[in-house]
């Protein structure tokens, strides 16, 4: 969108609350935010995040700034990465992370789990082929047990040869001995993780009022 | 049960007929030894009645000694003398009729289908009263002391120990406003309108003033854990429903616990002032924050004690049961809400006692508690009842039946106006069907009528009790039945299967991090910042007193990981037959996901499939063999430690080594753990793989490998399995001194026996690895 206005200016937030499904006052408190972590700039960039001090101790911090600037969690369908991004993108990543609303029936339900997963799944295929290779599994695992030292990464790369296994277990059931599981591809992930009810899980409380105050 | 129908009923009837005898038996028993002493007055079953027994065998002297003087008596060859034993002696037939009710349900499949066990055990109490009653005998009534003492600590505990910490964090703001707001209100509302009903012209209630309403509304409102999870277990509801209703029915206590004392000691007073009230709500928060806080001190006390436990493995479950113990004790002696106090020592104890512990003291934790608490339950209903036909009973229509009424009508009410407020603070809002069981399975037991016992003020204390029961009744057997066929009436969402997945484990871990990550990023410290602020602070600074030796550093993946590898191992072990292994769905294995490179070369010569085949029909043979070879040894090949899961793990070490004499096509040697003298265990993955892990001698559930802090780059991969087993071959190879510095010394000579082996073997079978090869799996298939 063009220039952002200041928060009394609705217009904006029209087409941005009908894109996103956050309230204006939702929206007010997040572009209050993006400023503050923009130092008032027009974008955000990578270096924007690294200043955020509570994120710094946490492992798997590289991914998640990764994924805001990764075109395919803007919802136009398109790839590649972006070097920095504006208040809607912003918006946009952050509306993953909306809960669902109380009554939908099961096919939207379906619908804002699909979308949530499409999320992580963007997460750990980092180089967009579309599946998720053992490489790129282990370095999840990795990442996350990167507290750990180096005690962690040999458990590591055997826990997601575990969890690399089950998956193709899942999926694919039986399979001989010389042939090859490529990677985790979307709808066996969707598979995979059907019973963990992520729409319920996979969302963070949007306040209406700015409690943002104490924090940097 | 592949039983055929003719033979269970034919079976049933009979056990029934036995059954019937028994409870005779028992009345009898009880009767007998009213009899036996030359006073006639009576005294309550379970009471610790040692004046008595003195009494009667002081009787019985005199009585000798009289004999004596007038002639010498005989020796007696046989003599009965039953005040010796009676007060254990009936303690125990009592348990004993308890517990062979319980098995009779559950042998009758049709009725234990329909009713829950908590209503077949209250009928059974009304049978064994009548029974009592009919001979004419005084019946045992539920005794407040009793009952808070010794049979409500197990059930607690019980509940708390095993609390699912998770959902009850997660949903700990709802809990607290159901468990604190609505409890008031229904004190306050039930109180009221009772008040109301009793200046109801013609009802003869004239004399029940507003605070004895005040105080009966108090002891009615309170949800009773005990029938909450006496229902709700079988009926398998999903966690978030059932940790609603638990959750409110335990945190209520410290609520039920204030009003109830506020108003006994009022309604001797007369009034209540605004300061009583004020004082009231000061006295609330010190009874649940003291209890809570008696509960952690002596939790704490109990994970820093465990720490030390390694070497007398066998008191370690003492410990947990004890610490609770005195924790509820301690509690109780200021009159804090004993129950939070346990709650609060268990839910504090267990991550740390759990990671002290060996696995067989787990085991024996879960069994007796599990054990303890049903016993504790069984004998509740049963006694209550029998208290319903033993009790003095005054029941006037009128207000047993606004009670009753009233109790749902304002249950409802609570539930569905907090809800609304609720809603607008949850993430995930409750629906109405949530509404409806979480009113609906507000269930009252025990507790309230233990309450209504310890009521001084004899003259509307039977009218009170009269109601409480009926009121417990009525939950407990219509609500009780009911809800069941409502559940699956209404489609409510059952608790789903988990198989511990690990990969649903991985999402878990990420996802708390992602959402912590984009809370910090939004700006607002929410429930998932506070949530990662304390677990660095328990990873950092708690962890490292009260776990002991290295698994205070261990990552929560990694003991879930292991404890999935452990699961898998014992379930194979246990399957057991040689004849059949595991009937496996998938056949994938790792192959299957390693990646082939063309560019990386074959450090070993291919083998042909059918030869493959071959070689793996030879191993599944020998370790048929093996096996079955292994159980006849006998208990001195077992090695230092008699405390662990020993059998298997010698049997898989003799496997190992078999196996490893072979082809060590499949094998990995494990990484080793730098404590004390490692035992070898082989955990076999379906079909084709073969992990073998070196385990600690003690450590707790065999824990399994600690993976080698050394550099990842010095690997040269050989088998199919991790890189694991490669690093210290060729590191061994290399003479590591990194490697020689951290391992024990006999540890170390062990290893590099078993080393040899596998060097020989290797070196039999192929040759060695190639150390120009890089990173990870190059193999064939």
């Amino acid at each position: 969108m063009g220039a952002l206005q200041s928060q009394s200016d609705h217009h904006e937030y029209v087409d941005l609350a009908q894109k996103t499904g956050f309230s204006f006052e939702q929206i007010g408190v997040l572009h209050k935010r993006f400023k503050q972590l923009s130092h008032d700039e027009e974008t955000l960039r990578r270096d924007h995040f690294n200043e955020i001090p509570d994120l710094a101790c946490n492992p798997i911090r590289a991914q998640i700034i990764g994924a805001f600037f990764d075109r395919r969690n803007y919802r136009q369908n398109s790839e590649g990465t972006v070097e920095e991004i504006d208040f809607e993108n912003f918006l946009v990543v952050m509306s993953h992370f909306r809960p669902p609303s109380l009554h939908l029936t099961e096919e939207q339900r379906d619908n804002v789990r699909r979308e949530k997963l499409r999320f992580l799944f963007n997460m750990h295929d980092t180089d967009n082929d579309g599946t998720i290779t053992l490489e790129e599994y282990r370095h999840v695992v990795e990442e996350l047990l990167s507290r750990s030292g180096a005690l962690g990464k040999e458990t590591a790369k055997s826990i997601a040869d575990a969890a690399m296994l089950e998956v193709a277990s899942i999926s694919m059931g039986h399979m001989e001995p010389d042939e090859f599981y490529e990677g985790i591809t979307f709808e066996h992930f969707f598979k995979l993780l059907k019973g963990f009810e992520i729409e319920s899980k996979m969302n963070i409380h949007f306040w209406n009022m700015d409690t943002s105050t104490l924090c940097k | 049960m592949a039983v055929s129908p003719q033979f269970v009923r034919g079976s049933s009837s009979a056990f029934l007929t036995c059954l019937l005898l028994f409870t005779t038996f028992v009345s009898v028993s009880v009767v007998a030894g009213e009899n036996n002493g030359t006073w006639g007055d009576r005294s309550r079953v379970l009471q610790v009645a040692e004046k008595k027994g003195e009494e009667v065998a002081d009787s019985s002297v005199t009585h000798h000694q009289s004999n004596s003087s007038e002639h010498k008596k005989v020796f007696p060859v046989l003599s009965f003398n039953y005040d010796h034993v009676r007060t254990p002696f009936e303690i125990s037939l009592w348990i004993l009729l308890a517990l062979l009710m319980k098995l009779g349900f559950h042998i009758i499949p049709r009725v234990s289908n329909v009713v829950p066990e908590s209503c077949l055990l209250i009928v059974v109490g009304l049978l064994v009263g009548g029974i009592i009653k009919a001979i004419g005998e005084e019946a045992p009534v539920l005794d407040a002391k009793l009952f808070f003492l010794y049979l409500l600590p197990p059930i607690i505990l019980d509940a708390g120990y095993f609390l699912p910490i998770r959902h009850f964090m997660e949903n700990m703001g709802t809990i607290l406003v159901f468990a604190v707001v609505g409890t008031l209100w229904n004190a306050f509302f039930v109180g009221g309108m009772m008040y109301a009903v009793c200046q109801i012209e013609g009802a003869q209630l004239g004399e029940v003033d507003l605070l004895s309403c005040l105080l009966f509304g108090s002891i009615i409102s309170a949800v009773d854990p005990v029938a909450v999870l006496a229902v709700f277990e079988e009926i398998h509801i999903n966690e978030l429903l059932h940790i609603l209703v638990f959750g409110e029915s335990l945190l209520n206590d410290a609520v039920t616990v204030v009003l109830y004392h506020l108003f006994e000691e009022f309604s001797h007073a007369g009034t209540v002032t605004i300061g009583d009230a004020l004082l009231g709500v000061v006295c609330f928060l010190v009874v649940s924050l003291g209890g809570i806080l008696v509960g952690f001190f002596y939790g704490i006390l109990g994970a820093f004690t465990s720490r030390f436990t390694s070497h007398t493995r066998v008191i370690e479950p003492l410990f947990v049961f004890l610490y609770s113990y005195m924790a509820y004790l301690s509690a109780e002696v200021f009159h804090l809400s004993g129950i939070m106090s346990l709650i609060a020592c268990g839910v504090m104890m267990r991550p740390y006692v759990e990671a002290n512990i060996s696995h067989k003291s787990y085991t024996t934790i879960k069994y007796f508690l599990k054990m303890w608490s049903s016993v504790s339950e069984t004998l509740i209903f049963i006694f209550l009842g029998v208290s319903t036909v033993a009790g003095p009973h005054a029941w006037n229509w009128t207000f047993v039946v606004f009670t009753v009424v009233i109790c749902l009508v304002s249950r409802v009410l609570g539930v569905i106006g907090l809800t609304y407020v609720i809603n607008k603070f949850r993430i995930v809002k409750l629906t109405k069907k949530d509404q409806f069981i979480v009113a609906y399975g507000g269930l009252r037991g025990a507790i309230a009528f233990s309450l209504g016992f310890l009521l001084t003020n004899s003259q509307m204390k039977n009218m009170f009790l009269t109601a409480i029961i009926t009121v417990i009744f009525f939950t407990v057997f219509v609500q009780g039945m009911t809800i069941r066929p409502l559940v699956e009436l209404l489609a409510v969402k059952k608790k789903k299967e988990s198989k511990g997945s690990i990969n649903e484990e991985i999402h878990t871990q990420f996802l708390d991090h992602l959402l912590t990550g984009i809370e910090d990023i939004c700006g607002h410290y929410g429930h998932h910042h506070w949530k990662d602020k304390l677990n660095r602070f328990n990873k950092t600074y708690v962890k490292r007193l009260l776990i002991a030796g290295d698994r205070s550093t261990e990552p929560q993946l990694i003991s879930f990981y292991n404890k999935l590898e452990m699961k898998q191992a014992m379930m194979l072990v246990e399957s057991g037959s040689a004849a059949k292994l595991p009937t496996v769905v998938s056949s994938v294995s790792v192959q299957n996901i390693q990646p082939k490179d063309s560019t990386r070369r074959r450090a070993i010569p291919s083998i042909s499939k059918s030869r493959e085949q071959e070689i793996r029909k030879i191993l599944r043979a020998n370790l048929q063999k093996t096996r079955q070879r292994l159980r006849s040894y006998s208990r001195h090949d077992l090695m230092m430690d008699p405390f662990e899961d020993n059998l298997s793990e010698v049997r898989f070490r003799k496997q190992r080594v078999e196996m490893e004499r072979r082809m060590s096509h499949y094998l990995t040697v494990p990484a080793n753990r730098q404590e004390t003298t490692p035992v070898r265990k082989v955990c076999f993955e379906p079909e084709h793989k073969v992990f073998t892990y070196i385990t600690d001698g003690e450590s707790p559930k065999g824990r399994t490998s600690r993976p080698h802090p050394s550099s990842p780059d010095a690997v040269s991969l050989l088998y199919e399995e991790s890189q694991r087993d490669n690093q210290r071959s060729v590191l061994r190879a290399k003479g590591d001194t990194e490697l020689r510095a951290k391992t024990l010394d006999n540890q170390e000579q062990q290893e590099q026996q078993e080393e040899e082996q596998v060097k020989l073997s290797r070196c039999l079978s192929d040759p060695g690895p190639n150390k120009d090869e890089e990173g990870d799996g190059s193999f064939h298939s």
